[in-house]
């Protein structure tokens, strides 16, 4: 089943009758050639490019709750590639390109708008740090402008440009950055995936590995055992829970991530805004929400919701920024956990279980990465090497003192 | 979540920093043999359970003491909490 502009119109004058589930819901088979555990959106993604760009058949998503069920539909929606590091910039900025052609490529409306990010800045060292990762975003082939305060009033007159303690001098603006509908990409990546003949296993929880000398074998699983030739492993917040169960310990704390949207009101911000000094971002969503978030809680959490510190918190950084949101009613507050990593930066790698593969530790900034991680992972799956734009992402870098620290907090996770 | 603090009572967990799992009150013996290796996981590795743990959280905004507070990761509910030293000599955070 296409989607097109002339199937929706046809579909009107039948009273819209037509339409059909977007995927099966098989039964699943006994074995796989490929295990891809977690159905959230970089599951998905994996698989889909799995069967299609790396061209494997025989493929399984395992999801213990509904597809989209995890943080894939709890996040604030925020793609960027505004990163400094080498070894995270190109990744992103190969994110940031798959998402222009994304809606394209799976034939699905995930309502990609590249509104524009701005990361605002209130003193001179903050304009040179973001001077310097402008210009790191430029040598990856991305966009990036710096704005002065005038320019930003422009954008935003509503801001409050004189705060004593945090005045806006500027901000560093990407205008490829914007938003997407997370849910939407979720179901646009079951639906490729499943039209390329992979099985999403919905209410299928793992339980086990079956690891025989050394090598993984299979999954147990609450519909039974299921056996693998290759398991991928991408549970976002349940990373540490379900690796422990292969013996592995990681570099990773669970943590809980607020975020908050008002009623309804007419449109007043057409892009993103971050304030960082004051823990607080914010976006207007199509249906008129302003959507907005800001620090983790902080201590190690697999509850998905949080406490009413940092609610206050973000509300304080909110009213700071700008001062007309205190008139906004808040609609809902709700939580998602997440795997944050020694040095905020993901993994994508092999583990010492031989097939059995590791895709974690996207901290709070995994929305964006879905394709290039779907995509770098069956690259890793398929092939038993790195994509190129994945090659820093290894586990075993805190040994090798290669950690992609962005922004220098040292080992220490609710920091990053 | 309020911190039932042992010499000042409930205290709200607001007021407190939290820096992890009280297994980092077990440092390695930078000496011994493999220190590195046990540096490494000392450092970077957590066992980052669903359920019970122990964790160090300082009051910053209070007494400044260290305390190791035992909480559920799941419910966020609080089961005690006792000074880091007394935990210490008590032998170990485990
Ligand atoms: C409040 C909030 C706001 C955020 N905002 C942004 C943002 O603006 N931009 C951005 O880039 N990122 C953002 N993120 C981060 C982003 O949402 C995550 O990094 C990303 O979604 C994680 O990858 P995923 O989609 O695969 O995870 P998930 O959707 O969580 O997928 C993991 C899946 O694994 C399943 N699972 C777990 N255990 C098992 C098991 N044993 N067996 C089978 N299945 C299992 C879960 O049910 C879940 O569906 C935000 C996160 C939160 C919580």
């Amino acid at each position: 089943m296409r989607f097109s502009g002339f199937r929706v119109f046809t579909e009107a004058l039948r009273g819209h009758k037509g339409w059909q589930p977007l995927w099966r819901n098989p039964e699943p088979q006994p074995a796989y050639d490929y295990v891809i555990v977690g159905g959230g959106g970089h599951g998905l993604a994996t698989a889909y490019y799995l069967a299609t760009t790396f061209r494997q058949a025989r493929i399984a998503v395992l999801e213990k709750g509904w597809l989209g069920s995890g943080n894939i539909g709890r996040n604030t929606t925020i793609i960027r590639s505004n990163y400094l590091l080498p070894g995270n910039q190109p990744f992103y900025e190969f994110s940031m390109k798959l998402w222009e052609g994304l809606e394209q490529e799976l034939n699905f409306n995930a309502m990609v708008s590249q509104r524009g990010i701005l990361n605002l800045f209130h003193t001179d060292a903050q304009r040179d740090a973001y001077r310097r990762r402008g210009n790191a975003m430029l040598l990856s082939g991305a966009d990036a402008e710096l704005l002065d305060s005038a320019q930003v009033r422009a954008m935003y007159p509503f801001l409050n440009f004189d705060n004593a303690r945090f005045p806006i001098k500027g901000g560093l603006l990407q205008r490829r950055a914007g938003t997407a509908r997370h849910d939407g990409v979720a179901w646009g990546y079951a639906r490729g995936a499943d039209m390329a003949g992979v099985d999403l296993i919905q209410n299928c929880e793992v339980t086990g590995f079956r690891i025989e000398n050394g090598r993984v074998r299979g999954v147990e699983t609450s519909r039974g055992h299921i056996g693998a030739g290759k398991v991928g492993v991408a549970v976002a917040g349940s990373s540490g829970r379900v690796m422990a169960m292969a013996g592995m310990r990681l570099p990773i704390e669970s943590h809980v991530l607020q975020a908050f949207v008002t009623e309804g009101l007419k449109p007043v911000i057409d892009g993103v805004i971050t304030f960082g000094a004051g823990h607080f971002y914010v976006s207007q969503s199509d249906k008129g929400g302003l959507v907005f978030g800001g620090d983790i809680d902080g201590y190690n959490s697999y509850a998905q919701r949080g406490n009413m510190a940092v609610i206050e918190d973000v509300a304080q950084g909110g009213m700071a920024l700008m001062p007309m949101i205190g008139r906004a009613r808040l609609l809902r507050v709700w939580g998602g956990i997440m795997d944050m990593s020694m040095d905020g930066s993901p993994i994508i790698d092999r583990t010492p279980i031989e097939g059995l593969y590791l895709n974690a530790g996207w901290c709070y900034g995994g929305f964006k990465a879905t394709p290039a991680s779907g995509h770098a992972f069956a690259h890793l799956l398929a092939t038993d090497t790195p994509h190129d734009t994945a090659r820093a992402y290894r586990l075993d870098r805190f040994a090798r003192g290669r950690p992609i620290d962005e922004k220098g907090m040292g080992a220490q996770p609710n920091l990053h | 979540m309020l911190i039932p603090h042992p010499l000042l009572g409930l205290r709200d967990s607001s007021e407190f920093t939290y820096l992890g799992d009280a297994a980092l009150l077990d440092r390695p013996d930078g000496m011994a043999e493999g220190a590195a290796a046990r540096f490494h996981d000392y450092v970077h590795l957590r066992d980052n359970p669903a359920g019970i743990h122990r964790e160090l959280w300082f009051h910053e905004q209070g007494d400044r003491s260290w305390l190791v507070v035992t909480r559920n990761t799941v419910t966020h509910e609080i089961l005690g909490a006792e000074l880091a030293r007394e935990a210490r000599l008590k032998g170990g955070a485990a």
